[in-house]
């Protein structure tokens, strides 16, 4: 039953307030909006545009970036949710042209059935084109095929300053590298054309198989990234000193068919208490899911959403972490680096603050067009963490220092807490990015990263 | 049901209506006021699978251009077999309160030229006794509230009209669905505060193909519990239904 009157008067007012639909996925930092813009049509751009002062406008997606890159504290957001439609797709080559608001579970969902797959995939499904592009996200075929970036074919960028350009390889090159990887920054991604790959069917050649020592991983990794197209490891965060995880590789199977739609599973409605995750129910967790592994180990054909998207099968999954939030931990650390590498691992093991999801790959030397692209060749690690206040931060500072002094970086679209220095020594490349940033565009990430330090 | 005409075929829900239709492989008309818009929705529907997608682009309260779009229609081959009526405007009540030309655009809009739309392909389903009309109302027109009773009560007349259009053409055997949504997440009602608790627009407009497709029930309350809601908004006491500030 919409709309009292007395509400839609203040529609106006400046104050801010907190909008439940327009958090980010760790929740937090919690952060206050003036006002959200909803995109439902590109014809409403320049009326949005021109109505803003500078630094005013973030685009915002699907809010899958855990901390604030995707908001914008005391301003405006710019809600592209429903900018969401396909605008051709070529059955011959498989280049896909859509708007900016499209997910990639749309996509998957329609032309998975024809033979077609993104090229380029995160562990996450619900998340949109634009978006994928503004993080340049990489997934567990980053060894081979790069980021999501690398098959972008062209993009359509509203500016403020200069209304819809497009951008590619060709034409507008520099604003084509500062908005892949770019944060949203560089005005709104209205439409993008991607490079499908072709598939015979919706099934995956999966293997599993439990290592306990990083040489492990690496050795066994080393010789599944030249055999499979997919290979991620599980880490499991709460082992002491020894490293021990379960490391998944996987390629397209030649299979024809196979199940088209994915699982729904529970969905959490509310958030779980937070003495819920603690050391000891995180590390049995751990304990179980390795033996539950080392145990079941061995190959399997599955759906792709299964090898893919496991925590999507649970709605709201970040619930669980409670009230305070989470934050999640994303580093890499060059391939010279192994023994920084090592002293992070061995740090976070010690700490025993993790929780489940401590993930570990090796990045591939595909070079990214993205001026401000994360990925880079060496060993990442992403894991999660409870927020527990000050223990925590201190942390993860101090991985930080590890990772910035072996020449790694962070990656913007999971951090809520990097250093002005951090974030300036591990992406020098910001002063020239700065250049093409849309002067009506700013978020709370960037205002926090680029500040004197 | 084959071929299917939307009207207000921009709004947000009646988008994700198109979708869910376009992915059974069915036969589109869409009309709305932007040519443009219209052109996009296009190439949408068309890759998601609609077996044809025609457009015509009109602002649906010029009345006079219902004759034109009418000729559009029945020129349909295959024929229309369904009709869905999706548009409807939500302006500032105080405005509208206190600008009558504002108030009588909304009562326009809403209900005049819509009993006009439906009246005509009303007279072309029961000469065909074929067919089958679908309209989205509202819960706001189950009972008038302060807040929100410009709206509420064009939308209410609109109800009542096809309660009598409903029993019209009852013996033509063309089925009249009303469909009354309540609060859903549209640009509709984007401005409100708290609309993050308001429906997803997926689940309605599932619920709204599933009756479509069965051509019932022939009131549809979506999400189901408004049907519950609305008995009992209804049954309080006029004396004391004033006094709320609802």
């Amino acid at each position: 039953m919409p709309a009292t009157s007395a509400r839609l008067s203040r529609k106006e007012s400046t104050s801010v307030r907190f909008f439940p639909d327009f958090a980010s996925w760790g929740r937090y930092p919690r952060v206050l909006h003036r006002r959200i813009h909803h995109l439902n049509w590109a014809d409403q751009l320049p009326q949005i545009l021109n109505g803003s002062e500078r630094g005013a406008l973030l685009p915002y997606g699907q809010g899958r970036s855990y901390g604030d890159s995707c908001l914008n504290d005391g301003r405006d957001l710019v809600a592209c949710g429903r900018l969401n439609r396909i605008l051709a797709f070529d059955p011959a080559t498989g280049a896909l042209h859509c708007e900016g608001g499209v997910t990639l579970s749309d996509i998957l969902d329609l032309l998975v059935p024809k033979g077609w797959f993104l090229p380029v995939t995160p562990g996450t499904r619900f998340v949109t084109v634009g978006g994928a592009i503004a993080n340049d996200v990489h997934g567990k075929n980053h060894h081979r095929a790069g980021t999501f970036g690398c098959h972008v074919r062209r993009l359509g960028l509203y500016r403020s300053d200069s209304g819809l350009i497009e951008c590619s390889r060709e034409t507008n090159w520099p604003w084509f590298r500062a908005t892949i990887g770019g944060l949203g920054l560089t005005g709104i991604i209205v439409w993008a054309e991607i490079q499908l790959r072709p598939i015979q069917g919706a099934m995956i050649d999966g293997e599993s198989f439990a290592f306990r020592s990083l040489d492990e991983f690496l050795e066994r990794g080393a010789e599944s990234d030249a055999a499979s197209e997919y290979t991620v490891a599980w880490l499991d965060c709460f082992s002491g000193s020894k490293t021990r995880g379960v490391f998944f590789r996987g390629n397209h199977s030649a299979e024809r068919g196979g199940k088209l739609r994915p699982r729904s599973g529970p969905r959490l409605r509310f958030e779980f208490p937070g003495w819920l995750l603690n050391r000891w129910s995180m590390k049995a967790f751990n304990s179980a899911y390795f033996s539950w592994h080392s145990f079941a180990a061995g190959e399997a054909v599955v759906p792709y959403d299964r090898f893919f998207y496991p925590l999507d099968s649970i709605a709201r999954w970040n619930l669980i972490y409670g009230k305070k939030g989470f934050l999640q931990y994303q580093c890499v650390v060059p391939e010279s680096g192994l023994a920084a590498f090592k002293e992070v691992l061995d740090r976070i093991q010690r700490a025993r603050m993790g929780s489940f999801l401590g993930v570990m790959k090796r990045f591939g030397a595909v070079e990214s067009p993205g001026m401000l692209s994360f990925p880079r060749p060496g060993l990442t690690l992403a894991l999660d963490f409870p927020l527990r206040g000050e223990r925590t931060l201190r942390l993860l500072e101090d991985l930080d220092r590890i990772v910035k002094d072996s020449g790694g970086a962070l990656y913007p679209g999971k951090d809520a807490r990097m250093s002005p220095a951090m974030f300036q020594a591990s992406f020098p490349q910001w002063r020239e990015f700065q250049r093409y940033a849309d002067p009506k565009f700013s978020s709370s990430f960037w205002r926090r990263v680029t500040a004197e330090c | 049901m084959q071929t299917i005409l939307i009207l207000g075929a921009t709004s947000t829900i009646a988008q994700q209506v198109a979708r869910r239709l376009a992915q059974d492989g069915k036969h589109l008309l869409l009309v709305a006021r932007s040519a443009e818009r219209l052109e996009t929705l296009r190439s949408d529907l068309r890759v998601r699978g609609a077996a044809s997608v025609q457009t015509f682009a009109a602002d649906l309260r010029d009345t006079a251009r219902h004759s034109e779009l009418m000729a559009w229609a029945k020129a349909s081959s295959p024929a229309v077999d369904t009709v869905l009526l999706a548009y409807g405007s939500m302006q500032d009540q105080q405005d509208c309160e206190q600008r009558l030309d504002a108030l009588v655009d909304e009562l326009f809009t809403n209900f005049v030229s819509a009993a006009a739309l439906l009246s005509a392909f009303a007279n072309d389903f029961e000469q065909r006794r074929a067919g089958c009309i679908a309209v989205i109302t509202s819960v706001a027109g189950d009972r008038g509230r302060r807040s929100n009773y410009i709206y509420g009560s064009a939308k209410g007349a609109l109800s009542l009209f096809l309660q009598g259009l409903r029993s019209r053409l009852h013996p033509a055997g063309v089925p009249v669905i009303t469909i009354k949504p309540g609060p859903v997440k549209t640009a509709m009602t984007d401005r409100i505060p708290n609309a993050h608790l308001f429906a997803e627009v997926d689940a309605v407009a599932m619920d709204i193909c599933r009756t479509l497709e069965k051509r019932s029930p022939e009131i549809l309350y979506t999400p189901f519990f408004w049907r519950y809601i609305m008995a009992g908004i209804r049954a309080v006491p006029e004396r004391i239904f004033k006094r709320l500030a609802i």
